[in-house]
């Protein structure tokens, strides 16, 4: 599923680099929480034991056989952070090491396998391991959220393609055809993922990230037969920090709206598209403000698109923010009681 | 541990190109895959000058076309997809062969395929002329994040460990008899990958304590800096310099 040069236009390939790179940026402060000190060697070695598994083929039916994509499987057994980082790391060494997938596409290909296929898969395994408790739970689990992460994938590109692929073709045929082949391939990338995480649980619970919650208490027994169970501070939610979600946010909606917007077709859209065939187009009614600067994106008062959306990405920011600090002045009194006792903790 | 660190992808030499630092050549390619990426489909002589380019490109740095060629079999699986296109494309149809081919799906994949072939040579002839640890240290001039530097480091230095543990597991298991044929196998196989994992993760706790003990503050010592000359940054940037001039040849021939 590397995508080579050539399968997207630049404009599809500069905002999937500019959300590849946000993403790592995220996973690399995420994959400091999730692994402290010891981030660089053991994601490394992670990262090399992705591309080992990548190499074992299993046989999906009779003659053809497809390859472990290996994201859900990280994310299990390392967290969803440093799967990421390992996922970034294997596609970066293949594109510059191995010239397997288009530098061009790296952008894509980060975005597809590691972003999409990641977090769809975490997100499924989730939902599903914690709706029910204990070992059996976390391999259903697995198996079901590596089904569903490569037909995800699968259709991100289907998406991607029909936003700015350079081949003329119906997504409806492309969505069912990705869709269809990759769900088989899912069924195997189920498979074993599922009997991985079991194996490893059976063996070394204490290395299955997503079962963190399965672990028995420690129990401490002295030389009278006294036993004890040392207190383990339950771990506590971080409060959630937006300091940096915020401007990375900024950034990748302002380019967006700022520079990929001028790459954009000027040619109608589906439902424009539709109403001229059609012939209800005349039909619609100017829009009330259409004779305002920035009508049309700025086409009505001569400013380049780019800067009209820019304009409206600020404005839509300042509504956004706005709002946001209204909805939090009134939640505030419930954090404060959670902060003091973080306060003595610490 | 100590042998088996070769890189088949590299060739050792000592021209022109192989001497140029790393970051040169990593933006020279990434420069010049942008610009194939960016040229109409139409303009079918540019393409040709591309692949003039890298051809010269090759003669310098004393790169075998068949080294090229071999390494190509990476692009296979999208060439099938290309192939299609032409079935599965709507529009203007054309017949050939008895078979009506779709006018745009035809250009669109000599599209995938002209653009794909161009930059997969690219990396191949980069892969080719920087050893792999020289391209990170490229990397980390080039303000790549340090610590998905330093993750790439291990992977690299412990890729060979670990497919080699992993070769070893394949041994034993056809040495037993086992060959995996159908869906019924996967368990076999599935257990394999537990074992790797495990033999991964515990091999990097090794290498962390081990790390520790050696003074490691979470930085890695650089020994050497890598500096470019003005003049290194434009031999390097000839490559792409020439392909888009060839570019916006073809757009002031055509327009």
């Amino acid at each position: 599923m590397h995508v080579p040069d050539g399968f997207f236009n630049v404009a599809v390939s500069i905002s999937a680099g500019a959300v590849a790179a946000a993403g790592v940026a995220v996973c690399l402060r995420g994959a400091r929480r999730e692994l402290d000190d010891r981030t660089a060697p053991m994601a490394g070695l992670v990262a090399a034991f992705v591309f080992a598994v990548q190499m074992l083929n299993f046989p999906v039916a009779a003659g053809t056989s497809g390859h472990l994509l290996g994201g859900t499987l990280a994310a299990i057994l390392v967290g969803p952070y440093t799967a990421v980082l390992c996922m970034a790391v294997v596609l970066l060494v293949q594109g510059f090491f191995f010239a397997d997938g288009g530098l061009t596409a790296l952008g894509v290909n980060i975005t597809l396998m590691g972003l999409v296929a990641v977090a769809v898969g975490w997100t499924v395994f989730r939902l599903i391991a914690r709706s029910a408790r204990g070992r059996g739970a976390v391999v259903a689990a697995s198996f079901v959220a590596a089904l569903v992460s490569v037909p995800a994938a699968a259709l991100a590109f289907t998406l991607l393609f029909w936003i700015g692929g350079t081949a003329p073709i119906e997504v409806g045929t492309v969505a069912a055809a990705m869709g269809g082949v990759h769900v088989l391939i899912g069924v195997g990338e189920g498979l074993i993922t599922a009997v991985t995480v079991s194996t490893v649980l059976a063996v070394r619970p204490d290395l299955v990230y997503g079962a963190r919650g399965l672990a028995s208490p420690l129990v401490l027994r002295d030389a009278d037969g006294d036993t004890a169970v040392p207190h383990r501070s339950p771990e506590a939610p971080e409060p959630r920090r937006l300091g940096w979600f915020l401007p990375a946010g900024i950034v990748v909606a302002s380019l967006l709206a700022g520079v990929v917007s001028f790459f954009a077709s000027s040619s109608p859209d589906g439902l424009e598209r539709v109403a001229e065939d059609k012939g209800f187009i005349k039909r619609a009614v100017d829009h009330a403000l259409s004779g305002q600067p920035l009508a049309d994106y700025g086409e009505v008062g001569g400013i380049p698109v780019g800067l009209a959306g820019l304009i409206g990405v600020t404005v839509t920011l300042a509504v956004g923010v706005t709002l946001f600090l209204l909805v939090r002045r009134r939640t505030r009194s419930g954090h404060e009681s959670s902060n003091k006792v973080d306060g003595v903790s610490a | 541990m100590g042998a088996g660190h070769h890189h088949r992808i590299y060739l050792a030499g000592d021209t022109v190109v192989h001497r140029l630092p790393p970051q040169c050549k990593l933006v020279a390619v990434a420069a010049f895959a942008l610009v194939v990426v960016a040229t109409p489909r139409a303009w079918v002589g540019a393409f040709g000058l591309y692949a003039l380019l890298l051809a010269v490109t090759a003669r310098v740095a004393r790169v075998p076309f068949a080294f090229v060629l071999r390494r190509m079999v990476i692009e296979i699986p999208f060439v099938v997809f290309a192939v299609a296109l032409p079935f599965i494309g709507f529009g203007e149809r054309v017949s050939f062969l008895g078979t009506a081919l779709s006018v745009e799906g035809l250009w669109a994949a000599w599209n995938i395929l002209a653009k794909a072939s161009l930059g997969v040579i690219a990396s191949v002839l980069l892969a080719a002329t920087t050893e792999p640890r020289a391209m990170l240290l490229g990397a980390q001039r080039l303000r790549l994040p340090s610590l998905l530097v330093q993750i790439m480091m291990f992977m690299l230095r412990y890729m060979d460990v670990i497919v080699d543990e992993m070769r070893r597991m394949r041994v034993a298991r056809e040495s037993r008899g086992f060959v995996a044929r159908d869906i019924r196998h996967v368990p076999v196989i599935a257990r394999s990958a537990g074992a790797l994992f495990i033999r991964s993760y515990e091999r990097g706790e090794r290498v962390h304590l081990a790390m520790l003990s050696r003074g490691y503050t979470g930085v890695m010592p650089v020994i050497g800096e890598l500096t470019a000359s003005f003049r290194q940054w434009l031999v390097a940037g000839m490559l792409p310099g020439a392909a888009l001039l060839a570019l916006l040849g073809t757009w002031g021939l055509t327009s």
